[in-house]
């Protein structure tokens, strides 16, 4: 405990520096420990869901055995320091994104349920039939499923902005796509089938010029990257807690307070209301008009702990960790006959996607799991990326701030005995 | 990979290499094709019935090596059997890869389809070892697609979180 406390004193200055101690963080995850079938663990599957610290662990079990009770309601003490823990989350969150105000952070199950949220509340409202939604073949199916239900029921029409051979965004063609019909643009910050970086900036800033709103997933991008909205100007922004270290069920939908008063509820329930009748219900102010019924208030608090974690050692430096990652992985896999990298846009967060000749991905996910290492086989979620690419799966590895060059060495070490089993 | 524990033993990575049975089979009287959507894997199985007895087989697709062998080795164990012994092996394949037979304490008449007994330990992977052998069921009964996640697959049941 002491010496990750002194990890984190000393990170901050880690952006400049060539040395982070990776092992010291190392330190702070008990999970990384495990060795599953003998070998050591090398979890290269981040983009699926991180690992947790121990201090947010330690947070977790602090706010369970001396704080919790339901927020909101009563006035005995704890009840009152729930209350004020989980509002500071809330206030962590807000900083951590630098929002406007805290009101604009709404907590969520995670990604898939914020971006429902502004489906809900955005786009059942304000969105209808002839109208058009733009959105990129990129997206996770949690941001292309939610407009088609929506489409289906109003009568709106989806256009998709396709991906070059790299896995970039045509910006050419997201241009071209905009009309008088266009009503919203639904985007990836950061793919999580390629990793790519989408310039999302750029987007809202010409969407904006025409009068549009666009919402940002930003699932792969919060764990890599230094967030700020009010920079970015995005209209809706949403990610996940458990990709950043945080406990799973809990992940929030930022949007711009004046969007939030204009929208409809999601969810009717207690919390969400000022005063109830059976003749005329006024709904509370925001957030709370956006969280019906007793929010998950310790992962809340624990992903509060999660980004004051990432925060304390910098998102800059974690960054720098993991392009020094990925650019070793890619220059390893690069010279490995046989093996092709898939998604090679010029700017990509922590994330290899690849597919080896005469060998499907199911095969090689149990092989290198046999060597212990952890990585996704699958269609990620993304079927319309895999098809892009012709391919029904693909195998990922994704790299967080903990992961070390030993670990790129197991990975390329574990493809090269799957290529041997094959061959 | 001598590893004993490893699913990737020597004969199923031949059969992977070089699948018996494989390819278009001319006047099937019987055919049926498996999905598995969630990983993209199909396959489709023909086969000529004289009688009560599994005449030929053959079947082709795109899978894992684990969907492949398993399709290879089921082809040539049936074929020249009954509908019934079919039947009986479909049956004791699906229980040994979803671990309710103990092919090592319990009477079988599985042979060398034992090579398969570790995938109860890989719930992701035991879709992969069925899939033919639902597609077969379903050939044995005129039933012309299955899917590993819909209702239609005749033997559906739940089997582990692919």
């Amino acid at each position: 405990m002491n010496m990750s406390q002194t990890a984190l004193k000393s990170a901050p200055g880690a952006q400049a520096t060539p040395h982070f101690d990776v092992e010291r963080i190392r330190a702070d995850f008990p999970i990384l420990k495990l060795k599953p079938g003998g070998k050591p663990l090398v979890y290269l599957d981040n983009a699926a869901s991180s690992q947790m610290p121990q201090q947010v662990i330690d947070r977790l079990v602090r706010y369970q055995t001396s704080q919790h009770s339901n927020i909101h309601r009563a006035v005995h003490t704890l009840s009152e320091i729930a209350t004020a823990e989980y509002e500071e989350a809330r206030r962590k969150l807000a900083r951590f994104i630098n929002a406007r105000e805290e009101r604009e952070v709404i907590f969520t199950s995670g990604t898939t349920d914020a971006i429902n949220l502004a489906m809900h509340g955005y786009g059942r409202k304000f969105i209808g039939a002839g109208d058009e939604i733009i959105l990129t073949t990129l997206e996770h199916h949690a941001n292309i499923v939610p407009w088609q239900m929506l489409a289906e029921e109003k009568g709106v029409k989806i256009r998709v902005v396709p991906i070059d051979d790299a896995g970039e965004v045509s910006i050419g063609d997201y241009e071209k796509l905009f009309n008088e019909h266009t009503k919203l643009v639904g985007v990836a910050h950061v793919s999580n089938a390629l990793g790519s970086v989408v310039p999302v900036k750029q987007m809202i800033a010409f969407a904006h010029a025409r009068g549009v709103p666009v919402l940002v997933d930003g699932a792969q991008a919060a764990p890599h990257m230094k967030l700020d909205m009010q920079d970015l100007d995005c209209d809706f922004y949403a990610f996940s807690g458990h990709k950043l270290c945080g406990p799973t069920g809990i992940g929030i939908l930022y949007a711009k307070a004046a969007l939030l008063e204009r929208m409809q509820p999601f969810k009717g329930g207690g919390d969400m209301i000022l005063s109830v009748s059976f003749e005329k219900t006024t709904y509370n102010v925001i957030p709370q008009k956006f969280e019906a019924g007793t929010p998950p208030i310790a992962a809340a608090i624990g992903l509060g702990a999660a980004v004051d974690y990432l925060s304390a050692i910098g998102l800059d430096a974690i960054a720098a960790h993991e392009h020094a990652l990925l650019d070793y992985a890619t220059e390893q896999l690069l010279r490995m006959p046989g093996v092709h990298i898939i998604g090679t846009a010029r700017e990509k967060a922590a994330v290899l996607s690849f597919k080896l000749d005469g060998v499907h991905p199911h095969d090689i996910g149990t092989l290198l799991n046999q060597d212990g290492v952890a990585v996704r086989t699958g269609h990620h979620c993304a079927q319309p990326v895999m098809q892009r690419y012709g391919v029904p799966a693909t195998s990922r590895a994704s790299f967080a701030f903990y992961n070390t060059m030993a670990e790129v060495d197991a990975l390329v070490a574990g493809i090269r005995n799957v290529q041997k089993v094959f061959c | 990979m001598a590893d004993p524990k490893s699913l990737y033993q020597e004969v199923i990575l031949d059969h992977n290499r070089k699948p018996r049975n494989y390819g278009e089979l001319a006047q099937a009287n019987h055919k049926a094709e498996g999905h598995n959507p969630l990983c993209g894997d199909h396959l489709s199985i023909a086969l000529n019935l004289d009688g009560e007895r599994i005449e030929s087989i053959a079947f082709q697709g795109e899978s894992c090596a684990i969907c492949k062998a398993s399709a290879s080795m089921m082809t040539a164990s049936v074929k020249g059997k009954t509908r019934q012994d079919a039947e009986t092996q479909i049956q004791e394949f699906r229980d040994m890869a979803t671990g309710q037979l103990d092919v090592e304490k319990q009477p079988h008449h599985l042979g060398r389809l034992t090579v398969f007994s570790g995938v109860r330990d890989l719930p992701t992977r035991v879709k992969c070892a069925i899939l033919p052998w639902h597609t077969l069921h379903a050939a044995l009964h005129a039933v012309p697609d299955i899917s590993t996640e819909s209702d239609n697959d005749p033997m559906h049941a739940p089997i582990g979180d692919a």
